[in-house]
């Protein structure tokens, strides 16, 4: 069943498409790299699926009962504050706000989550630490266990391996896909073509338009 | 001096006008962090001067509860500039810089023109620099002072962690749904609030002083989103405290006074800072 499909898509900035004409299906459990050189618009294509920009023309259908609040998002550059106070555990405990719904405080489940997935980051002993005072990658792994609280259906990763050393990336790829496995349908953008080709149920080419299905999807969530 | 400092708190009236004073301190160091890290600084900056232009509309009608003018104003000037700041950053900074030099120019001629006081010159140095003592707050000032304090408090504690959120990434809080717009306009509604309150206490051009600089003196110091909320709402209060009764028996004035107190803790925490590295 698809979650999420672009007819004939047009992203860009003040009027001005960076990209056009963009088809693709994404069905509930694929695994969907968007592939493409620097500044050909991929990270403009996932703000605009996330709905943080709107889209020149054409449009992006949501079916299957996919909510926003579903949804997980590590973005590439986050616009963070550099002088921004605030520990790592907050900034990952952050990430439950969309399961908050009407109401106003995290409750102990919701830190459980967030210890588990600074666990899974192998960054729980970082977890009293300033966020502005980690390394790149340390950094990396903090938004990304943030990611991890806020998805249930969905994850969105703009780049996630970049800045990781190899050890640490290669786990984040298995993670990814073990995410993958267990039903999360991920979209992501990644330069790491020759790593993803093996992971990947789709590929998408911004520079051809053109979609390589490489797998079938297992049962999606 | 001790004696004085009693004899003076053995008036009703003091003892609420400190109560109320403390609690516009804690309140306007809340939103400090997020005025600081939001590049909203300039909506305070600007609001406190729309604050000063209504005050003076509200001083020339000599209407007894100012008030009643001048929250209303500012509130919805406060949702006017978030609005127009979305739209386009520069041209958001330059409206706001306008708007506030404007109002102050307005405040001051038509609270020239027509006078309500035979003392033009000190009603204006109040309206800017807060009233010589707090003392001089009515009865009806301390009540609504005090009940919109503890309104901005209990929303700043319900609504902490979505100020966080968006305070700390707007763009993911958008993605994953959290409803971006209503909270910034939470916000900006809460620091006109605030700037109102604050108003009362030291005046409209110190507010930025008052919501600043116990969020940078924590900033410098703490490296946690809530120990810095903590911190800047405890050492606020303090300030305010030391800053008022000083006031009280120095005689001097009593806004000057309290940032003056804000800003030696400043210059202490920023040294700590330092020297920790
Ligand atoms: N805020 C902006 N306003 C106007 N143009 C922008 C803006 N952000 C990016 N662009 C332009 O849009 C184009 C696409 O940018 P985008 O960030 O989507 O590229 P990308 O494919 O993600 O690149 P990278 O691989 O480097 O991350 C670029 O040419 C860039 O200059
Ligand atoms: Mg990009």
């Amino acid at each position: 069943m698809a979650a999420l499909q672009a007819k004939n898509l047009a992203v860009g900035y003040d009027n001005k498409p960076v990209l056009k004409g963009i088809n693709f299906k994404i069905d509930a459990g694929d695994y969907f790299c968007i592939v493409g050189e620097n500044g050909s618009g991929k990270t403009t294509l996932m703000k605009t699926i996330l709905g943080l920009k709107t889209p020149i023309s054409g449009e992006i259908i949501f079916d299957d009962g996919l909510e926003k609040n579903q949804i997980g998002y590590l973005p590439q550059q986050s616009i963070v504050q550099r002088d921004f106070p605030a520990s790592v555990f907050e900034i990952v405990l952050s990430g439950c706000q969309n399961s908050l719904a009407s109401g106003f405080f995290y409750k102990k489940e919701h830190k459980e989550m967030a210890l588990a997935n600074l666990k899974k980051m192998g960054i729980a002993k970082l977890k009293d630490k300033c966020y502005r005072e980690l390394s790149g990658g340390q950094q990396q792994r903090v938004l990304l266990a943030r990611a991890l609280c806020a998805t249930k259906k969905a994850l969105l990763l703009d780049e996630p391996v970049a800045g990781l050393d190899p050890n640490v990336t290669s786990e984040m790829y298995d993670l990814i896909k073990q995410l993958n496995d267990d039903g999360l349908t991920v979209i992501m953008i990644s330069h790491d073509i020759e790593n993803v080709k093996n992971f990947a149920t789709k590929i998408f080419d911004v520079n051809s338009m053109e979609v390589t299905e490489l797998r079938e999807v297992k049962e999606g969530r | 001096m001790f004696e004085e400092l009693l004899m003076y708190l053995s008036f009703p009236f003091v003892r609420y006008a400190l109560i109320v004073g403390v609690l516009i301190a804690l309140c306007s160091s809340l939103l400090g962090v997020t005025l600081v890290l939001k590049r909203y600084s300039y909506i305070g900056d600007g609001l406190s001067h729309v604050a000063f232009g209504a005050l003076a509309i509200a001083t020339v009608l000599n209407l007894i509860n100012k008030m009643l003018v001048v929250l209303p104003l500012t509130v919805a000037f406060a949702i006017l500039l978030l609005r127009k700041g979305q739209n386009a950053k520069i041209k958001g900074d330059a409206a706001i810089a306008m708007l506030s030099v404007g109002a102050l120019a307005f405040g001051y001629m038509i609270m020239n023109l027509f006078p309500s006081s035979s003392n033009v010159a000190g009603d204006v140095c109040s309206t800017l620099f807060g009233s010589t003592s707090i003392l001089t707050l009515t009865q009806l000032d301390v009540w609504i002072s005090g009940i919109l304090s503890i309104v901005v408090i209990a929303i700043f504690i319900l609504f902490y962690n979505r100020i966080f959120a968006v305070t700390f990434d707007e763009d993911f809080a958008n993605a994953v749904g959290t409803k971006v717009n209503l909270y910034n306009l939470l916000i900006a509604t809460v620091i006109a609030v605030i700037i109102v309150l604050a108003m009362n206490l030291v005046g409209s051009l110190l507010i930025s002083a008052l919501v600043i600089f116990p969020a940078l003196s924590a900033m410098s110091i703490l490296k946690s989103f809530r120990s810095v909320t903590v911190f800047s709402a405890i050492s606020s209060m303090v300030c305010a405290l030391a800053g008022i009764i000083i006031s009280i028996l120095a005689g001097t004035p009593v806004g000057s006074t309290i940032v003056t107190v804000d800003v030696a803790l400043f210059a202490v925490c920023y040294l700590i800072g330092r020297v920790r590295g």
